[in-house]
Order: C-alpha cells, then sequence, then structure tokens
C-alpha cells in the first residue's frame, strides 16, 4: 500500500502553528509572558539605570537586562510546558492526540519550536525597550553571546516544566509554577542583586538552577559572576539530566495508570 | 484480513476483569454496533483495538497490525468520549491541523459540512455548544477520510433532535462504504445504523449477530402495563424471560403472552394501560443482560 503516513514536514509545520496558537491566543500567557519582564524593567530597572555595578564597568540597567532575559525565558519554558501539558493532560486531549497517526516526535518537537519562538520573541521586546528605556549599550558580539547563552541555558527549564506537567493537576499546575518560580527568581538574585538578599538565602542561591542562568547572563554582559561560565553550564547540565529525570518518570508513571 | 481485531482478548484493571477472553473480527466495510449497559466493557475493546490500552492476555490487531503502528492508525478516524480539544484553536484550524495527520485527507470544508459546522467554521472551540462540540469530534474523525471510524458513544449527551440528525450524518459516512465500528447503549441508534450488533455485557460478549437475529432471539411479545406498588415478587413463576418495573410502568418478555395475562388477572393485580407488542431490540436487549437474580 502507498502512501501510508503523512508527510512529516507538512504536519510539523501545521502543529507548531497550532501551538503557537494555542499560546498566543491566551493573554494570561502571552500578555503576562511579553509584558511582565517590561513591567519589571520599568519599575526596578529604569530609576537607577545609569548606576553602576560595584566593581565593574557596566551599569545597573545592563545588568538587569541581563536579569530579566533570563528570568523571560526560563518562565515561558517553564509555564508553556507546565501548563500546557497539565491542562491537556485534565481535558484528556493526551488521549485522543494517541489515537492519531501524529508521531509523538513531532509533537515534542512542535512545542520545542514554539517555546523557543515565544522566547525569542520576549527578548525581542525586551531588547529594544531595555536600548531605549535603560540606556544599554552592548556590542554585537555581547547581544549575540547574552541571546544564545539565555536561549541554550534555558533547556532544564523545558525539563522542569514537563516535570510539573505531569506531576501536577490542571488547576494547580499555575500555582505550582509560581509557587517554585517567583520566590527562587528573587532568592537567585534576577530582581535585586544577591549582596541584598538575608544571608541565609544567599548561601542557598548558588545551588540554585535559576541563578546558574543568571551568572551565565551576567557574565554575557560584562557583569562579575562568582564561578566561571564552564562551572556555570555544568551546574545548569546537571540539573537539566536531574529534571528529565523527573520529567520521564512522571511521564513513566501516567503512561503506566493511563495507557497499559 | 480484517480491519480489526480482538483475539482472545483479557482486560483487568487491577483486581477488576474489564474484558474476559473477548474474540472479535471486524472486517473491512461492516457497520458494526457494540451495545451493552455501562460498564460492560465497550469503552476498553475500542481503547484496545486503538492501541490506548493494552490487553492483560491476548491480542488486539488493526489491519492485522500493533494498534500503534502508525501505518495502522493513519487509517483510522477515532471519536472518543469525552476527549477535549483546545480551546483557542477555530473549528477550521483544527480540522486542518488533524487533516495533516492523515495520508489522504478529506477536503477542509467537506468534514466540517459532514459535521454540520458550516456556520461555526470560525468559531473558537470555545464557543461551541455541547453539541456543536461533538460534531466538531465527528469533523475531526472522518476529516482524514479513514477506512475505519471508531465512534464511542458519540451520541452521548445530546437532545433527541440532535442524535437523530447526528446519526444521518454516520448513516452517511457508512454509504461510503466505509468500516464503522460504534459504541452505544442507544439501542434505536444500532437498529438503524448497523447490520451487526455485538453485545457486550460484564467483559464478554453474549451475542453477536444482525438486528433481526438477535430480536429473534428473545421472546416474541412484550406484555406492558401501569401498576402501583408491584414487586418482582408478585411476577415470580410468570412464563417470561424478562421483568422491568420502572415507577409504575412495568414490562414482560414472554413467549406465552396469554398465559402471563390469565395469571396476572387471577392474582388479582390492580393493572391498567395494558399493551401486548411485538419485542424490540430494545426488549432483546434488555432479556439478553437482565441476570438471573437466582
Amino acid at each position: 500500500m502507498a502512501a501510508a503516513l503523512a508527510p512529516t514536514w507538512p504536519m510539523l509545520a501545521n502543529q507548531t502553528r497550532a501551538e503557537f496558537l494555542k499560546l498566543w491566543r491566551v493573554p494570561a500567557f502571552s500578555a503576562t509572558s511579553l509584558a511582565l519582564p517590561i513591567v519589571f524593567y520599568t519599575f526596578i530597572g529604569i530609576g537607577q539605570s545609569s548606576q553602576h555595578i560595584q566593581g565593574s564597568h557596566i551599569t545597573f540597567g545592563t545588568y538587569f537586562l541581563a536579569s530579566m532575559s533570563v528570568y523571560a525565558v526560563a518562565n515561558v519554558m517553564i509555564f508553556s510546558f507546565g501548563i500546557s501539558v497539565a491542562t491537556e493532560r485534565g481535558m484528556k486531549m493526551d488521549v485522543l492526540m494517541r489515537a492519531t497517526p501524529l508521531p509523538p516526535l513531532v509533537y515534542l518537537l512542535s512545542r520545542c519550536i514554539t517555546a523557543i519562538v515565544f522566547a525569542a520573541l520576549t527578548l525581542v521586546v525586551l531588547f529594544p525597550f531595555a536600548t531605549v528605556a535603560g540606556g544599554v549599550r552592548l556590542d554585537a558580539s555581547e547581544w549575540l553571546t547574552l541571546s544564545y547563552r539565555v536561549l541554550l541555558g534555558s533547556i532544564p527549564f523545558i525539563a522542569l516544566g514537563f516535570a510539573i506537567g505531569y506531576l501536577s493537576g490542571p488547576n494547580s499546575a499555575v500555582a505550582v509554577v509560581n509557587l517554585i518560580y517567583l520566590p527562587t527568581a528573587f532568592a537567585s538574585g534576577l530582581f535585586f542583586p544577591r549582596q541584598l538578599l538575608p544571608e541565609i538565602i544567599q548561601t542557598i542561591s548558588p545551588y540554585l538552577p535559576l541563578y546558574r542562568y543568571g551568572q551565565l547572563a551576567w557574565d554575557a554582559v560584562g557583569a562579575p559572576t562568582s564561578d566561571s561560565v564552564a562551572t556555570d553550564w555544568l551546574y545548569l547540565a546537571a540539573y537539566a539530566a536531574a529534571f528529565f529525570a523527573i520529567a520521564l518518570w512522571a511521564f513513566r508513571r501516567e503512561e503506566s495508570r493511563k495507557f497499559s | 484480513m480484517p480491519a480489526a481485531e480482538l483475539i482472545d482478548a483479557t482486560k483487568k484493571y487491577g483486581e477488576i476483569e474489564a474484558l474476559i477472553g473477548v474474540t472479535i473480527r471486524i472486517e473491512l466495510g461492516e457497520v458494526v454496533a457494540m451495545l451493552g449497559p455501562n460498564g460492560a466493557g465497550k469503552t476498553t475493546s475500542i481503547s484496545l483495538l486503538l492501541g490506548l490500552r493494552k490487553p492483560t492476555s491476548g491480542q488486539a490487531l488493526l489491519f492485522g497490525l500493533n494498534p500503534n503502528d502508525l501505518h495502522a492508525r493513519s487509517r483510522v478516524g477515532v471519536m472518543l468520549q469525552e476527549s477535549g480539544v483546545p480551546a483557542m484553536l477555530k473549528v477550521e484550524e483544527i480540522v486542518d491541523l488533524f487533516r495533516s495527520y492523515y495520508p489522504k485527507p478529506m477536503p477542509r470544508e467537506r468534514a466540517i459540512a459532514m459535521a454540520g459546522l458550516e456556520d461555526k467554521a470560525g468559531a473558537l472551540v470555545k464557543e461551541l455548544s455541547g453539541g456543536q462540540r461533538q460534531r466538531l469530534y465527528f469533523a475531526l474523525a472522518v476529516c482524514g477520510d479513514p477506512e475505519v471510524l471508531f465512534l464511542d458513544e458519540p451520541t452521548v449527551g445530546m437532545d433527541v433532535e440532535g442524535r437523530r440528525a447526528f446519526i444521518d450524518r454516520i448513516a452517511e459516512f457508512a454509504t461510503l462504504g466505509r468500516t464503522i465500528v460504534l459504541t452505544t447503549h442507544y439501542l434505536e441508534e444500532a437498529d438503524q445504523l448497523a447490520k451487526r450488533v455485538i453485545v457486550i455485557d460484564r467483559g464478554e460478549v453474549i451475542a453477536d449477530a444482525t438486528p433481526d437475529e438477535i430480536k429473534s432471539k428473545v421472546a416474541g411479545k412484550r406484555v406492558r402495563f401501569l401498576a402501583t406498588g408491584l414487586t418482582d415478587k408478585d411476577l415470580d413463576g410468570l412464563p417470561v424471560s424478562a421483568t422491568s418495573i420502572e415507577g409504575r410502568t412495568v414490562q414482560l418478555l414472554t413467549n406465552q403472552p396469554e398465559l402471563v395475562l390469565r395469571e396476572l388477572f387471577r392474582r388479582g393485580l390492580e393493572i391498567s394501560d395494558l399493551e401486548v407488542s411485538g419485542a424490540d431490540l430494545e426488549d432483546a436487549f434488555v432479556a439478553l443482560t437482565t441476570h438471573k437474580s437466582t
């Protein structure tokens, strides 16, 4: 029998388009993902944007741009994967999708592409805003380094999103994400430099994935960091491995309950 | 090669046996209704055939392949019970999306028309009513122009009008020579659509025949009357094959209606609105699935 399967590329293109529209049309996700980093930048970053960071030549405006890039991209990864997985499980859409000839890998890939496009969009909005409103000046190679580090460094958060999506219910996913994400973002020094945080938090923060992620971004714009870039990547790789292991475990648990 | 096949399939959920050694063979072009009360094992049978569940023992095959094989799934359209679709996509968008999963889909307009959703093509899924949503699931099931269509309780939650229109849509698809496997507990649906009815009860196939054969298997006459405060005990010893008491309405199936009536009057029971008629598929179904309490 000829032409037994649908061609993969149009399938991937259609699925990616649908995944994107699904997120785009939920303002609670799309508007907050795009606008919140800018709102934070306005409230926290602009007022002191020309002040210099202790022991360096860069301004707080530049430092805070790196912080918000990390905040924005990790936010997109955790929310888009966590909440969409939890929601689809909740309405049993996963069951219907399993009965279609859509290859699971195409499904997964379409979501990754969508999340990366969304993450890139947040940067496309944030970068010009920081340049105009915060007087940030970086050369081309610094913009590039910041962008690729922030995108590549988000992989552990994709895994974390999946893990949350499979472990929490459709109604609790948002709460779980907020409960994990906001406090660790503060504790990692994304909103205020770590030196201003309580001492006990300061001792914990080097072990937080968002802190390591932030270090990569701060280093990219020339801010001083506590460890080498290689160390930060190593930490993030370890977190990625750990979160993927949890996500895989949660996924298999679901499989054995629902589809065996 | 059969389109879909269960071979001595048993399915256990923990201690509960949902299917017990079921063998069903569905040929291409057949329109089959799986009939049975809730929890009889209909949905489990479909789930095994679609690879959504794995048999505890035995085999499930689609076109002779493992149901999880994408080559098999590409020839199958599915409508499941209460399976959601993204609320923020438009009807035409999601139909196009599902069309892209299949090698030879039908035109989008045709799929939407088959489901009677022409005037809702541009609407978001979240704006659809329950019945419209159900029709959207039908559009998604047929849009790939599948050789086999699985419909699990397709008309559940619809009003009488909606159900009738929906049955016509399914029948229209059947006229294309496609295989249809539907589960239902509405007997008239099975009678209208299917040439073959498989009755499943408590995880076992208890009948597999044409609707007419199934009707003839059971008692020929139905005795129906109204009575107040009647209990099973009052009907003890009557020559009936099935009894049902719902409120004041009492229905009996029997081959000897005269004898039943004589006995009812002899016992001096207060009855009204007496009616004797030929049994239909519904009666047959009741007779088949009524469990002798002793």
